[in-house]
């Protein structure tokens, strides 16, 4: 999944729904696995499926309308169990931006861990980009990475979004904490020996 | 003018990443069945060996069967998933706790009472209620498989450091109040995300006088708010549950332990990011009435009305309400309950029994209630025997199962039926948290047990009167 992010235009699936939390994303039967694949086919399974597995066809991932690889939340997204297997639902569905005005911790840094970027903005820009998405569900919002701003190409707003240098460049060359951290080791030891 | 958390979290500092995140050393890693094989399998692709496999212990808890354990678990994806940490247990030469085993239990149970939690570490675990080990004075948080795998490889790991919250509760408990109650009254007022981006730590008079179980508790929670942690200073009542423990150092090595541990306090001029202050003589019994731990209340007052919520928040609350089958407004006492569940890394230890136990000692289980009551460790199994409590808890018509997570997240069998209500002394009341379509309403073991002598939700303190 370590698919170099630069810039991304899509268009957006709405989940006006605050508090999301990580067992509505991926509830804990389906955690059984022992490999990372295939997570994306229960991506909000409970609210996507109904008991018998049909499509519960009111729910925004069934609906035709809506389509893209950028999810846009209510606040408090991914709160509840640290179950990574959450980003790589939200991963192995083929987002690759999730916008909300706030993320829970652990899904943040899970998150960013398998190359999806969370990307939080303020209450009035969640909100304004709702009523976008409602008005217009082709349209276009752009996350630029390097320039660390996401836009509404609708209205014309942008604002520049947070994200520590080292995981902004982690995300655009395509590698991870483990490389970094085995290129240490030389400080790991000598800490030890403090 | 240190914090506590300051003075530990300096203390594992490896080095700091320009303009990033700070590299962490861990002095103890619990390891369970569901996000690690990822992890193994990782190291395994980057052919790579653990850098420190004595800190690291393994215990399967989430998919373990609360009867008949000395048979193979009969659902093969949770025995795969079981079989899978022992094989990668055995092939990197980690520790292994596994099914049976005297040690066995929910890893947040297990380590603490056995030493393997102490003042001062650093701990993380593939789990976000890992929280539940700051109860002795350590930093310890949940983490995910990347960052599992990260441990494995290097003892370490990348964190932002967060900011540091001290939450004071003032005074004396009420009668049938417990930590449980503290943490949700305290989760009710920060709300489930209220407390993102902190490390909180718990002082003052009520937060001393807790049992180190109450403590465990409160700190198991503070995820619960959003929290990256909870912790409380070391204490007597800590180095007293410590003492003797298998894993607890001995001898000279204790003497020189318990003069570091008891630095491990805030100086009284630590300024901490935020601070709250509570008052105990506030807090009743609580009980939750929505699908966030946020959502809860005092068992004797009503559900918030729509119009006393904020405006962006009524979509989510009027989901919440629909799914519990609930009017907002209404009164909790008399909801009929069709189960209970005492047990959880939350409230899966000896005091939560003996809380149970003293409620419905001499009286009758209700009619038509399933029951679940779920040690947290065989240790705590065993303790229930000695006590005598089991008996208590036959007489009164209650079954004792064997140790594990449980029906806290259902991976087990042990599943509420969609539509039902379960009064549960676990930790969250998510959506299908407990099987699909599962109504979850978290409470204290007295409000358990009370629910499982009545059949609908009562307050303790009128049948303790």
């Amino acid at each position: 999944m370590k698919e170099k992010f630069n810039i991304i235009a899509s268009t957006c699936v709405p989940l006006p729904l605050e508090n999301v939390d990580t067992d509505q994303i991926i509830p804990a039967r389906f955690l059984k696995a022992t490999t990372k694949e295939g997570f994306g086919d229960n991506l909000f399974r409970d609210w996507r499926y109904d008991k018998e597995g049909n499509p519960i066809l009111s729910f925004v991932l069934n609906d035709p309308t809506y389509s893209g690889r950028i999810l846009v939340a209510g606040k408090n997204f991914g709160s509840g169990s640290s179950r990574e297997h959450a980003a790589w639902a939200v991963a192995g569905y083929g987002f690759r931006v999730v916008v909300s005005s706030f993320f829970a911790d652990i899904f943040k840094n899970n998150a960013l861990n398998n190359f999806v970027l969370p990307v939080v903005v303020s209450e009035s820009f969640l909100a304004e980009l709702f009523a976008t998405i409602k008005a217009d569900p082709k349209a276009v919002v752009e996350v630029d990475l390097p320039n660390q701003v996401i836009k509404n190409k609708t209205t014309g707003k942008s604002e520049t979004f947070q994200i520590s240098a080292y995981k902004k460049s982690c995300l655009m060359n395509g590698y991870d904490d483990i490389d970094y951290l085995l290129s240490n080791k030389d400080k790991i030891e000598a800490w030890e020996k403090k | 003018m240190k914090t506590l958390f300051d003075k530990i979290w300096d203390a594992h500092v490896v080095s700091t990443v320009e303009d990033g995140p700070t590299q962490l050393y861990i002095d103890r890693h619990y390891c369970h069945e569901v996000t690690s094989p990822q992890a193994f399998m990782g190291m395994r692709n980057r052919n790579l060996r653990f850098l420190r496999p004595e800190k690291t212990f393994c215990i399967p808890d989430h998919n373990i069967p609360t009867i008949n354990q000395e048979q193979p678990i009969e659902d093969i994806v949770s025995r795969n998933q079981v079989d899978t940490l022992t094989k990668n247990a055995t092939e990197f030469g980690i520790t292994h706790f596994g099914m049976g085993n005297e040690k066995n239990g929910i890893i947040h149970v297990v380590g603490p009472e056995n030493g393997l939690t102490l003042p001062g570490m650093t701990i993380v675990c593939g789990d976000s209620h890992t929280s539940t080990h700051g109860a002795l004075g350590a930093i310890a948080f949940g983490i995910g498989t990347s960052e599992v795998e990260m441990v494995m490889a290097s003892q370490c790991i990348l964190q932002s450091r967060p900011m540091t919250m001290r939450i004071n509760v003032d005074g004396k408990l009420g009668k049938s109040v417990t930590a449980k109650d503290i943490a949700l009254y305290v989760i009710s007022k920060v709300t489930t995300g209220g407390a993102t981006g902190y490390f909180v730590e718990y002082a003052g008079e009520a937060i001393r006088n807790l049992s180190m179980e109450g403590r465990l508790t409160l700190c198991n929670l503070s995820i619960e708010m959003g929290a990256r942690g909870g912790m409380i200073a070391p204490d007597e009542k800590t180095l007293e549950y410590i003492k003797g423990t298998d894993y607890a150092p001995k001898g000279e090595e204790w003497n020189k332990a318990i003069i570091y541990w008891k630095t491990l306090r805030s100086e009284s001029d630590a300024v901490f990011d935020k601070e709250i202050t509570f008052h105990a003589e506030d807090i009743e019994p609580m009980i939750t009435y929505g699908t966030n731990p946020g959502m809860g209340l005092g068992i004797s007052s009503n559900i918030p009305t729509l119009e006393s919520v904020p405006e962006a928040g009524r979509l989510s609350f009027s989901k919440s309400l629909e799914y519990m089958g609930f009017e907002a407004g209404e009164s909790m006492i008399g909801k009929p309950i069709d189960y209970v569940f005492l047990g959880s890394c939350t409230n899966g230890r000896i005091e939560d029994f003996r809380a149970f136990a003293s409620l419905v000692k001499g009286k009758k289980k209700a009619e038509n209630i399933v029951v679940w009551l779920v040690p947290g460790s065989w240790a705590v199994a065993k303790q229930c025997q000695k006590e005598g409590l089991v008996d208590i808890l036959k007489e009164a018509g209650f079954e004792f199962r064997q140790p594990g997570c449980s029906a806290c997240l259902a991976m087990n069998d042990d599943k509420v039926p969609a539509g039902k209500y379960a009064v549960s002394t676990s930790n969250r009341n998510f959506e299908g948290r407990q099987g699909p379509g599962a109504r979850t309403l978290l409470a204290s073991p007295f409000v358990a047990a009370a629910a499982a002598i009545t059949g609908k939700i009562t307050d303790p303190r009128v049948l303790m009167a």
